[in-house]
């Protein structure tokens, strides 16, 4: 877990196998891939790094450095909207 | 949440600033001290293309909620339009579920809740399930 503090700070997002660290070893450039995974019940959940407001600091976390717990992800429209 | 052993994150296009400013200026008036988990930045999209939530019209993350299992599997998941809230006693009923199933092998039936009866799987319950499940038992 890192941190950075700054006002552009940027996090690896989706962690596929075509965008993670170690495949630019590969011959070939990586294909500019979108994003395909699409989540599914009873496969495994999409991991990503991202940059996250915590107990008053900002963070880098990787959603899988909580595999062994039940986690909940819950996305919502905006921060101040009203439901 | 946390007498549950889950660990909550929450998503949404807006910055890390915004959602700073968010708990200082309203949520920590809804809930005393704030709220106590990540907040995730995701001004990309990208995380919520991964889930299924990306609008890509509004450039937001609709509201969507994800059950992930300790093998990073998913186990449930809800999706809706904005305009309507979640309910959170559904979403603890799932995770009691889930986690029950994980620990005994059993499996719960419609309109189960913590201690309503449960199914043991196997070949004597298949044609069976009549005599141990009445469908009033699903409200």
């Amino acid at each position: 877990m890192g941190t950075s503090q700054g006002c552009v700070a940027t996090a690896a997002g989706p962690l596929t196998a075509g965008n993670m660290p170690d495949s630019s070893t590969s011959a070939q450039p990586p294909k500019e891939e979108r994003i395909m995974t699409v989540a599914r019940v009873g496969h495994p959940a999409p991991d990503f790094e991202a940059n996250v407001y915590l107990n008053g600091g900002f963070e880098t976390m990787k959603l899988s450095d909580s595999k062994g717990k039940w986690i909940v992800l819950c996305f919502y429209p905006g921060d101040f909207t009203f439901v | 949440m946390k007498e549950l052993g889950v660990e909550v994150f929450s998503a949404s296009t807006d910055s890390r600033f915004v959602h700073k400013i968010w708990q200082a200026e309203e949520l920590s008036k809804m809930i005393p001290g704030g709220v106590q988990f990540p907040m995730i930045a995701d001004a990309s999209g990208l995380i919520g293309q991964a889930y299924g939530v990306f609008e890509p019209a509004a450039g937001v993350d609709i509201r969507g909620r994800f059950l992930i299992d300790p093998d990073f599997n998913i186990r449930a998941m809800e999706v809706m339009t904005p305009e309507v809230g979640r309910n959170v006693n559904e979403l603890i009923r799932q995770i009691r579920a889930f986690q029950h199933v994980r620990a005994t092998g059993e499996v719960t039936p419609a309109g189960w809740v913590p201690g309503k009866p449960t199914l043991k799987p196997g070949p004597d319950l298949a044609g069976n399930v009549w005599k141990e499940w009445k469908p009033e038992m699903a409200f």
